[in-house]
């Protein structure tokens, strides 16, 4: 019995350090005022550059990427909700092709259209604005909206609306007392996803926004691009927590069947 | 409510799931619609909600056409394979949802809603009303979905193989009660099975349907004892089917060795006849006279299996094995296996077969 224990301990002890060991440099790094080669640990420690982002613009930046993130998961959400419902329940023409076109933005690399798309957008007078990167972290958000929310509405039997519809509810009716209910799950684990997404996103953000608009990833990026190690480490772990948080209760609401009805679109 | 469908054919492209059935429902009885997997019934069933627009033909409820009508407009009530209660509602919301519908008084459609429960008889605990469908085993949310059914006075009650889910025991059980409840309320049921058995018992009219036509209707009774045609004789029970070819003097037919004498009724319109009897209706004879009025198969018995009720006896007759089955058990080798000519059914044309493919592809 001993052993069984000692040896799950070794276990917990290594995939901790597997997990977590890349993670402790973020936070070496982050409470590090002098750190110069060869020593091992920094020979300062403080909480000198804490003090400074948070006095800074990273507050700043913080706001400006959560409002985003925030309009963006509402947009995608407004769109795809009633858009995976019809496509989920009704023969629709073209089906495919609609989910295709979503798709294709994913489909070449990520650089060229974002650096394509940032032409228009500052023809469009969008460059540099917040709707212009709203705009452009639409494009990737939608992909996971549209496929999510037609999964989670093709796992809701049909037979549950007919059922409504059966003792005489219309169809909006229908959506609105039982297929919204019961979509409710699928629906706050896409917009997680959606969040954190808008919330991460990097290319997008810094073609279109920099460098009047800065979120969190494009701070972080112009922090360590001025060797300022300890101020992206900070940025790196502060970015870690909306996701951290956020997975734990998507574990929470992301059922087995939207997952398994994923495939057969 | 009398319920009628005239000349209904519904087409998915190529495929015809309904070809111009005509049929009348019992008013205020239970009819129950029997046949395989893809003949076509769940898509009369739907047809007749509203959930499918027929190609063609009219559904009459009384004397007014529904095709064209929504189906929130019919005021039919469906009970589920999979009951299709709403997890997210209490059992009273589940009830309630269509007599909420209707804007009625909150005191009506408390009492309506217990009513129906105790006619299901579901008032078995004092919260029964708050609890979640998903606590309940799956024979008690069959019932709550009847009374979410009932509940509404629907004009035509449609349930499609609403037992089919439930293990043998809750089936049988709930066999008999749907049945009591149907007889009490009164109101003109379509029921939807692919269980002979369940449509024999629970019945009273039986329609059984093939390739999306209608084969025969009519009581159980008849149905069993009477088929018209070899499908519905071979749907039906432990059956035995042979061919055979009219001979030369085109009034006896020739079937594994024996001959036997066409009936007056039955034309001699083909040269190939099907012969269907059932394995409860012959029995088997060693050296005995046979009978006058009988046909009589000689073979050689291969095989004796008891199988509960009976012994179940496999006759090899050339190259056909038939199967008789007798309360007791014979020894062989060689048997004759006798049955009694009105046990004896004949239909031109050759046998379907037992495993050849459908002849028909309805989805």
């Amino acid at each position: 019995m001993n052993r069984v224990k000692i040896a799950r301990i070794v276990l917990v002890v290594v995939i901790s350090f597997i997990i977590f060991g890349p993670l402790s440099s973020l936070v070496i790094w982050s409470v590090a005022e002098k750190w110069y080669w060869p020593h091992l640990l920094p020979q300062q420690v403080g909480l000198f550059y804490w003090g400074k982002v948070f006095q800074g613009r990273m507050m700043q930046a913080l706001q400006v990427g959560v409002l985003i993130a925030c309009v963006v998961t509402a947009l995608s959400l407004l769109m795809t909700v009633p858009l995976g419902y019809v496509l989920a329940r009704f023969r629709v023409p073209f089906k495919a092709v609609v989910l295709l076109i979503f798709l294709l933005p994913q489909a070449f690399p990520q650089l060229p259209v974002f650096a394509n798309a940032t032409v228009y957008l500052y023809r469009a007078n969008l460059g540099g604005k917040v709707p212009g990167v709203i705009l452009i972290h639409m494009v990737g958000a939608l992909v996971y909206a549209v496929w999510t929310m037609t999964a989670v509405f093709k796992s809701i039997p049909a037979s549950l609306e007919e059922a409504a519809i059966n003792l005489g509810a219309s169809r909006i009716r229908t959506f609105w007392n039982i297929s919204l209910p019961l979509a409710t799950p699928g629906i706050i684990a896409s917009a997680l996803l959606i969040f954190l997404y808008s919330l991460d996103e990097f290319t997008g953000t810094l073609l279109v926004g920099s460098p009047f608009v800065l979120t969190l990833p494009v701070f972080m990026y112009n922090a360590s691009q001025g060797y300022e190690l300890p101020v992206a480490s900070i940025t790196a772990l502060l970015l870690m927590i909306p996701g951290i948080i956020l997975l734990l209760v998507l574990e929470r609401y992301l059922k087995a069947e939207y997952l398994s009805s994923f495939g057969r679109i | 409510m009398e319920v009628r469908v005239e000349n209904l054919s519904k087409n998915y492209g190529a495929v015809q799931a309904l070809r111009d059935v005509s049929l009348s429902f019992v008013d205020g009885g239970l009819t129950a619609i029997l046949g395989p997997s893809g003949c076509g019934k769940t898509t009369l069933l739907r047809c007749i909600a509203g959930f499918l627009e027929p190609t063609a033909g009219a559904i009459y409820f009384g004397n007014e056409n529904v095709v064209g009508l929504p189906p929130q407009a019919r005021g039919t009530a469906m009970v589920f394979q999979n009951y299709a209660l709403w997890p997210h509602m209490s059992i009273f919301d589940n009830v309630a949802y269509g007599l909420r519908l209707q804007r009625l008084p909150k005191d009506e459609i408390r009492k309506r809603v217990i009513d129906a429960l105790n006619m299901v008889e579901m008032m078995v605990a004092p919260d029964i009303l708050e609890r979640k469908p998903t606590a309940l085993s799956g024979g008690q949310q069959q019932r709550v979905a009847l009374a979410r059914a009932l509940v509404v006075r629907p004009k035509v009650l449609l349930l499609d193989e609403p037992l089919s889910n439930l293990d043998a025991k809750v089936r049988q059980r709930l066999r008999v009660e749907l049945r009591r409840l149907q007889r009490r309320v009164g109101i003109t049921t379509i029921y939807v099975t692919h269980d002979q058995e369940e449509a024999l018992s629970m019945a009273d009219q039986v329609v059984v349907m093939d390739c999306g036509e209608v084969r025969q209707v009519g009581t159980p009774e008849e149905i069993y004892r009477k088929p018209t045609t070899a499908f519905v004789a071979e749907f039906l029970g432990v059956t035995n089917v042979l061919a055979g070819t009219l001979m030369a003097d085109g009034k006896t037919v020739l079937a594994a060795g024996t001959q036997i004498p066409l009936p007056e009724d039955v034309p001699a319109s083909s040269d190939h006849f099907t012969i269907v009897f059932k394995a409860d209706s012959a029995y088997i004879l060693q050296d005995q006279p046979v009978p006058e009025d009988a046909v009589t198969f000689a073979g050689e018995l291969v095989e004796v299996f008891f199988v509960g009720s009976t012994y179940r006896h496999y006759v090899k007759v050339g190259k056909e094995m038939l199967l008789v089955d007798s309360p007791f058990r014979v020894s062989g080798p060689q048997v004759k296996v006798v049955v009694p000519r009105a046990e004896l059914q004949i239909y031109p044309g050759a046998p379907l077969g037992h495993d050849a493919e459908p002849t028909c592809s309805v989805g």
